[in-house]
């Protein structure tokens, strides 16, 4: 038991360095010049530079370094919460996303749980609804939900709940009415894609022979879905809220943006115009952390809930549902 | 009284808008404290007419016309309140597969005591009933089982604790739906002679759906055959088999042969063996997070030997290893000990291209149809790639010689251009054994070749493997779980347990006269008595 | 032969015996089977059309994508301009159009990348297992840790602006989904008796791989990139919306949608009609995949 969970936890460490390194690869390593990338984030024309201005401004960006030595240095700095220093606002990258990472963390919780709730909610009519037809709409209404790309829903909610209707401000921070739109914007994603997994089980975990069990000693309908369909259905869909939580944080550049919150997904977009490397790697890297972390704890919990797993066998858990999504 | 009463049954099920009959015109009655067993082949409608006894159709199955009457109840386009009140208290069902047939994430006591909610008890009256029908269902140590989730139980334990449900709701009728054919023939035994003996003391009728002909013989007061969904021949077993008055029925009780071994080599000189296998042992490597890696022994010191010409069977319960010796006899495993000779070469340890040459010498016929051929390949393709890997003749002399094939397993010349999903399982596996003949070996292994099929079709691959043998002078090495298919078709067998050879010899001697207790278990607990007794 | 051919044909009764057996009647079936599905249809109809107006707009509209007219500004969708006018008075239609070669474009390039790369991670993990196994597995593992659109931002910083450099972030960012689809199918197919029956009849692994285990894996990997050509569209989208594509006047879709959010309130149609028409798409490739799914299924 106590191995399995260390054994659990470096081996989500060794993934969360091993991605740091990715992104550190690809944004050091290919093949654009590091110092024509910095000058440009911090508005200086590297023609306009004597040779040792430039020299000075390497120096200062740490970039007359090794590659292995810059690597080294920000490896270390991230391990003390040190992200380096932003090239576009000169300011230290911790503090940019200390200001900002309130709001995602907010935006992200809320819509976490609204589809968390939505798409549970989603996927139980539509494989419980009696009706057919409204069953058939019901299963194939996930599939519209994840078509529409995330900044159409948003300009639509704009449109027609702030012009339209005057409901919800259509930009800005302030108060809980400026969060509802966006949280439904990315809901409306996430919610899909969980309710396409849950339906996908449902389905499956319906047609197991212990469900006729169940049904032959005289259980009703709502007894037999609740007790034997529904925790059945829902343990290997548990292994999506991992990709789940790395939806919301992605939604958040492409939401944050439309409606222009200062939030950690704007500061991604602005850094990325700007071509701010320091701060695209620090924001990939917490993306990645939180990730990791979510993944980590479902692993640690899933043996509880399946009595199937055991610690001391090889297979941990089922293999995650594969989700399509980016 | 009668508790059962279905007239002119027509059950079909819907696809693509048109209605496929399952079940057609049937009639049948269940009295009270009877035991009635429906015998048929996959398809022939049994299982469709248990299910609409208790309006647990698929989503697609209806019931277009007639009745069924249960405990005075109609069923046909009864509500689903009405099937309700029926379903447990009325007629307890006995699912198929046990393996699959508990709810994984709830305790077995747990699944027991939903049961017995339902008749309305609470409290601790329902922790005392779902012991004592554990331990009714002979269940060992009730109190320790109800506590564990099926995965820790053992097939013959699940399959206990189904029946334990199923006494749960006190019903009036139990339906074991082909209760005994996802477990090992000992454990089937014990299980249905447990059954039988409930429903006789508490006076519940009992009705068995089942394949097999020597089950449903030993245990029913009547036995219903059907075919294409209509019965086609109704009575008391000793009626049946002693005049059945269907062709069908009679080629059925023909299938469902005793253990009669038919070939008696106890005085004759073995011929040379083709292979011999010497104290093989295999070790499965298990990994162990808590214990650290150990190994598994699959295989210890195994000797068998195939006589040249002849038929050497490995008969054992699933487990005990004779598919492994099969793997390791054909190259695709490697023992961990041992020496393998085929035809006069050592092949154990031999590197894949080494041993590529010996591999015209013997080939594999694989236990399950439906996954034997590529579906992507057509009845050509397969039958002549063997050809193509040891790159033997061109297009039309290999085009030629998979018609000759095709002629040997008496297929016709149209299904050369056939992919296997049109072809019905017996035809598969025909295609499976002309693929095998196809670079004439000397030695074909069989691993269950006749297992997944139904009765009158198994009757026939075997009939054509007898054929084979004796036109073209093969050696096979047969592997089964059935004796009763051993003893028609081997001429020496090797009974195996856990991984050892228990017991070694011409099968006349071995199945009358054995030696050791495990095969008298095994030859014990065949089914047929009475068609034994019939003949 | 005791066993005469009439005893074989008896043995399956319930099983039509077709005239024409084979590859093309089965391939005739099933595609008699897709053209009575009217959904499935309408969706290969309209993704179709998409592609075709990439390559040839012309065919589709009269006027020109940079055409302005100043008279007809901002006007509202009518029979002359179906999706209405830009307020530099550019038809939007034709503008859409237009902007389809940019993001097929792109979308072919990124599910190309995804489809070579993830493939061959894929067969190789799945086939040759073991230690090559484990160690692109934990690859695939780190990418995955990596959510998808940052990723794929990560790469647009090092390698710039523009649709080439999106489409390769996408395409980077959709491989994992390739690779452990691909390996799960090589798994399957692997351990199969009519593989070990190839085995047995002295046939390479490399017999086997090419003849068995890819014709008979593909169809889910086939499904997956259908699928994932939506996915990659929207990506696309929504990394030219963030301003990170083509630049202008060059037009893709996300950047169409983008421009026209200044204008909501006054000409709503410059962001919805373009908007619903990549939804349509999306949505369109999502339901093929479904429908290919269930038959190979």
């Amino acid at each position: 038991m106590t191995r399995y969970i260390v054994g659990r936890i470096i081996q989500a460490v060794v993934v969360l360095w091993a991605a740091f390194t990715l992104t550190f690869a690809i944004l050091y390593l290919l093949p654009s010049d590091p110092m024509e990338l910095q000058l440009a984030a911090a508005g200086i024309q590297e023609d306009s530079l004597a040779p040792d201005q430039l020299a000075a401004m390497k120096q200062r960006f740490g970039l007359d370094q090794s590659i292995w030595a810059q690597y080294w240095h920000h490896l270390t700095g991230v391990l003390h919460g040190d992200f380096g220093t932003s090239l576009s606002q000169q300011i230290p990258v911790s503090d940019l996303i200390g200001q900002r990472i309130g709001q995602t963390l907010l935006l992200s919780a809320a819509a976490a749980t609204v589809s968390l709730v939505a798409g549970s909610l989603l996927a139980y009519l539509a494989t419980f609804a009696r009706w057919n037809p409204l069953r058939v709409f019901l299963t194939r209404l996930p599939a519209l939900g994840a078509s529409f790309p995330q900044f159409f829903v948003a300009l639509f909610l704009i449109q027609f709940f702030s012009f339209q209707l005057g409901w919800f401000p259509a930009l800005g921070t302030e108060g809980i009415q400026s969060l509802v739109m966006p949280v439904v914007t990315i809901s409306v994603l996430t919610s899909s894609v969980l309710a396409q997994v849950l339906i996908k089980s449902f389905d499956e975990t319906l047609r197991q022979p212990y469900i006729v069990t169940a049904r032959a000693k005289g259980l009703s309908r709502s007894a037999v879905h609740l007790k034997h369909a529904f925790r059945n259905a829902a343990l290997p869909a548990m292994t999506i809220l991992g990709v789940l939580v790395g939806l919301t944080v992605t939604s958040s550049i492409v939401v944050e943006t439309v409606f222009t919150r200062e939030g950690v997904g704007k500061l991604a977009q602005e850094a990325v115009l700007a071509q701010d490397v320091p701060v695209v790697l620090a924001v990939v890297t917490i993306a990645a952390t939180m990730f990791v972390l979510v993944n980590l704890v479902v692993d640690l919990l899933y043996p509880l809930l399946d009595p199937r797993i055991s610690h001391t066998r090889g297979r941990v858990r089922p293999a995650t549902p594969e989700v399509v999504t980016t | 009284m009668t508790l059962v009463d279905i007239k002119g049954l027509d059950v079909g099920y819907v696809r693509h808008r048109r209605v496929t009959p399952a079940v057609l015109g049937l009639d049948l009655t269940v009295a009270a404290g009877e035991v009635v067993a429906i015998v048929g082949e996959s398809g022939s409608g049994k299982t469709t007419t248990a299910n609409a006894l208790i309006g647990l159709l698929p989503a697609n199955g209806r019931i277009t016309a007639g009745s069924a009457v249960v405990d005075g109840i109609q069923t046909a386009g009864a509500s689903e309140r009405t099937l309700r009140r029926l379903r447990g208290s009325v007629v307890g069902l006995i699912p198929q597969d046990p393996m699959v047939g508990l709810n994984p994430t709830q305790r077995v006591g747990h699944q027991i005591a939903e049961a017995v909610k339902l008749r309305g008890l609470a409290g601790a009256a329902v922790q005392a009933e779902v012991l004592e029908h554990l331990a009714q269902a002979g269940v060992p140590d009730p109190e320790l089982r109800a506590r564990q989730y099926p995965h820790e139980l053992s097939g013959g334990l699940r399959q206990r604790a189904l029946i334990a449900i199923a006494l749960a709701g006190r019903p009036k009728l139990i339906i074991a739906d082909e209760p005994t054919s996802a477990l090992d023939v000992t454990v089937q035994k014990r299980i249905l002679d447990h059954l039988g003996g409930l429903v006789h003391e508490q006076g519940i009728s009992l009705l068995i759906i089942t394949h097999d002909l020597a089950v449903a013989a030993d245990r029913a007061d009547r036995v219903v055959v059907m075919q294409h969904g209509r019965k086609v021949e109704e009575g008391d077993p000793a009626t049946i088999l002693r005049t059945p008055r269907e062709h069908y029925t009679r080629q059925l009780i023909a299938a469902a042969r005793p253990v009669v071994p038919h070939f008696d080599v106890r005085d004759q000189v073995a011929p040379e063996p083709i292979l011999q296998l010497t104290d093989v042992s295999k070790t499965f490597p298990v990994n162990d997070l808590r214990r650290g890696a150990r190994g598994f022994n699959a295989l210890d010191k195994v000797s068998v030997t195939v006589p040249r010409g002849q038929t050497h069977a490995l008969v054992g319960e699933s487990g005990c290893g004779k598919t492994t010796t099969l793997r390791i006899a054909l190259g695709l495993e490697t023992a961990t000990g041992g020496s393998v000779v085929l035809d006069g070469d050592e092949i154990s340890g031999l590197s894949w291209n080494r041993l590529r040459p010996l591999r015209r010498k013997a080939q594999l016929v694989h236990q399950d149809p439906f996954a034997t051929l590529d579906p992507k390949f057509t009845v050509a393709q397969s039958v002549t790639e063997p050809l193509v890997s040891f790159r033997i003749g061109d297009r039309r002399s290999r085009l030629q010689r998979a018609r000759e094939l095709l002629d040997q397993v008496a297929l016709p010349h149209s299904y050369l251009d056939r992919l296997p999903s049109e072809l019905s399982g017996g035809q598969r596996q025909r295609v499976a054994i002309a693929r095998a003949l196809a670079l004439r070996p000397d030695l074909i292994m069989l691993d269950e070749p006749v297992s997944a099929l139904d009765v009158l079709v198994q009757e026939q691959i075997l009939q054509l493997l007898a054929d084979l043998q004796a036109a073209l002078g093969l050696s096979y090495l047969f592997v089964s779980h059935d004796l009763s298919v051993v003893a028609e078709i081997a001429h020496t067998v090797s009974v195996m347990s856990h991984g050892r050879v228990v017991e070694q010899g011409p099968v006349a001697e071995v199945f009358t006269n054995p030696k050791s207790a495990h095969t008298r278990e095994l030859i014990d607990a065949i089914p047929g008595r009475r068609v034994v007794d019939a003949a | 032969m005791t066993v005469t051919i009439a005893d074989v044909v008896t043995e399956d009764a319930p099983r039509p015996a077709e005239e024409a057996g084979g590859r093309r009647a089965n391939l005739v079936a099933n595609l008699v089977q897709l053209a009575r599905k009217p959904v499935f249809l309408l969706a290969t109809l309209y993704v179709l059309f998409v592609i075709v107006s990439a390559f040839r707009p012309k065919l589709f509209t009269s006027f020109g994508p940079y055409d302005t007219y100043p008279e007809s500004a901002a006007q509202a969708p009518s029979a002359q301009h179906l999706f209405g006018t830009d307020i530099y008075g550019r038809d939007l239609w034709t503008r859409v159009l237009y902007g389809s070669p940019l993001t097929i474009k792109a979308t072919l390039i990124a599910v190309g990348i995804a489809l070579v790369v993830g493939l061959g991670l894929g067969i190789l993990a799945g086939f040759f297992g073991g230690l090559i196994d484990a160690v692109l597995m934990r690859i695939i593992d780190v990418l995955l840790a990596i959510p998808g659109l940052l990723l794929a931002l990560s790469i647009v910083t090092a390698l710039g602006y523009g649709t080439i450099p999106v489409a390769v972030a996408v395409g980077v960012a959709i491989i994992p989904g390739f690779a452990r689809t691909t390996r799960a199918e090589v798994l399957r197919v692997k351990t199969l008796p009519y593989v070990e029956a190839a085995r047995a009849g002295g046939a390479s692994w490399g017999r086997v791989l090419l003849r068995h285990i890819l014709p008979n894996s593909w169809g889910p990997v086939a499904v997956l990139a259908v699928l994932d050509a939506g996915v990659a569209i929207i990506a696309i989208a929504s990394l030219s919306f963030l301003g990170f594509g083509a630049a202008p006047p060059a037009a893709e879709w996300g950047t169409l949608i983008a421009d026209g959010r200044n204008y909501l309130v006054t000409a709503w149609w410059l962001s919805l009609l373009p908007g619903v028409f990549v939804a349509l798409l999306v949505l369109g490739l999502n339901h093929i995949s479904k429908t290919l799914q269930e038959l190979t299924r």
